[in-house]
């Protein structure tokens, strides 16, 4: 481990591992200068900061994949081998989940859009199995990585802002489509314009109002997200900066704290794109 | 805590995986669900029409069994009378069978004695004159006398 000091660790464990582009002349953490443009891994936290926007958090992309392909994975096998008959036990899961979403959208939705449901279902498990990969202990995967010569590895993809704005850049795209696409470029513009304060004179300021509370909505979604799963992880790494012998003491209930955190957050994020997605519905 | 070209490969993970999801595993799940609830919902409904269909049939199988009491009963009856009857009958044929036997055995009787009484007054014709003959030591001509003897057999 790359941790001298407890500022050292804490920053080790919250450094994602990033494959980015290095400008020319650029001098890295060893001393050397990159000669030409390169696309490589960082070496230190400094220089995944200095690749910019042209950097890829492998950690993060590479996990919330695999969880996706795990939950569609599992999910298509149930499907494939779902059965009008007396359901088996991975059946029985699925349909309980499909039904616990089904029930989501039935109490919130209110319009007749046959995506918003299996949406619903893909955002609320991914988000789930994503958020899960944290009740795993903080050091595990990252010793395993080392051990393998990766310096950063960050597991919870929902820990990087990428991970949950990435989410709800989706959301927020959907909700501009369905804006437009049900109440049409004019209707969409009129209710930015005279809600909530309909005289004329308010344009403006119920203009400004109206963007900003549609822009808020999936910063506030990524960031809810985000900042509970960042916080959690930071007291887990904090846990474990503490003496071998007494570390069980908090872990352990803030582990099980965390299988409620991480399926609240899963059931609020998923909750409130879903209620999103109804406002845009609503045709005034 | 870097913003950079992970978001946008996120989001295409994201489109990639709901799309997937609506497509291939959103269908099935909820077809087999609904099936089942349709399923469910027939079972229902037949139970109750079974029931309704056991209760039709009981109430038909105990009018069944009541017509068919009463039909035994008037057969029981129609057997009695005839038994009765046929009792009647026999008894009054064995009585007048009798009474015939009675007849018959009161004419043959009649007939012994009148056989019986002629045979004895022949004798007693005969034992007379025998008797007679005795008393007159000679003998009677029978047929000289037969009028008068015939006379005294007729007399007894």
């Amino acid at each position: 481990m790359a941790a001298d000091t407890p500022v050292d660790y804490i920053k080790h464990h919250l450094t994602n591992l990033t494959y980015g582009k290095l400008p020319e002349g650029y001098e890295r953490a060893d001393g050397s200068v990159v000669e030409e443009t390169t696309w490589t891994m960082a070496r230190t936290a400094q220089e995944a900061a200095d690749m910019g926007f042209m950097a890829v958090h492998v950690d993060t992309m590479g996990w919330s994949i695999a969880m996706g392909v795990l939950f569609l994975g599992l999910f298509r096998f149930a499907a494939k081998k779902a059965t009008s008959g007396q359901p088996g036990g991975l059946q029985n899961m699925v349909e309980m989940t499909v039904e616990f979403v089904q029930g989501i959208v039935r109490d919130v939705f209110h319009g007749n859009n046959p995506l918003i449901a299996p949406l619903a279902l893909t955002m609320f498990v991914w988000i789930l199995l994503m958020n899960t990969l944290k009740l795993i202990p903080v050091d595990y995967i990252p010793t395993i990585a080392h051990a393998m010569g990766l310096e950063y590895f960050k597991i919870v993809p929902t820990t990087d802002p990428n991970g949950t704005f990435g989410i709800s850049i989706g959301v927020f795209l959907l909700i501009l489509f369905y804006s437009f696409k049900v109440k049409g470029p004019g209707g969409f513009l009129k209710e930015l314009s005279f809600t909530p304060f309909n005289h004329w004179a308010l344009v403006p300021f119920n203009l400004v109002l109206e963007l900003l509370a549609l822009i808020i909505k999936p910063v506030s979604l990524a960031l809810r997200l985000f900042g509970n799963m960042y916080a959690g992880e930071v007291v887990f790494i904090l846990i474990a900066l503490l003496p071998l012998w007494i570390q069980w003491t908090l872990n352990v209930p803030w582990a099980i704290f965390h299988i409620l955190v991480v399926t609240l957050q899963a059931f609020i994020f998923t909750t409130l794109a879903v209620v999103y997605l109804s406002a845009a519905h609503e045709d005034h | 805590m870097n913003i950079n070209l992970t978001l946008i490969g996120q989001s295409i993970a994201f489109a990639i995986f709901v799309w997937f999801c609506v497509k291939y595993v959103w269908p099935p799940i909820t077809e087999a669900m609904n099936a089942r609830q349709k399923k469910i919902a027939d079972g229902l409904s037949a139970a109750d029409r079974a029931s309704l269909d056991l209760e039709l049939a009981q109430e038909k199988a105990a009018q069944e069994l009541r017509t068919a009491k009463e039909e035994a009963a008037a057969l029981i009856e129609q057997a009695n009378k005839r038994a009765s009857q046929i009792v009647e009958d026999s008894k009054s044929e064995a009585r007048t069978e009798g009474q015939k036997l009675i007849d018959q055995a009161h004419a043959e009787i009649e007939q012994e004695r009148v056989k019986a009484r002629d045979a004895l007054r022949a004798e007693v014709a005969a034992l007379a004159v025998a008797g007679a003959e005795k008393i007159l030591e000679k003998s009677v001509d029978a047929n000289a006398h037969s009028e008068m003897l015939d006379k005294l057999a007729a007399e007894l």
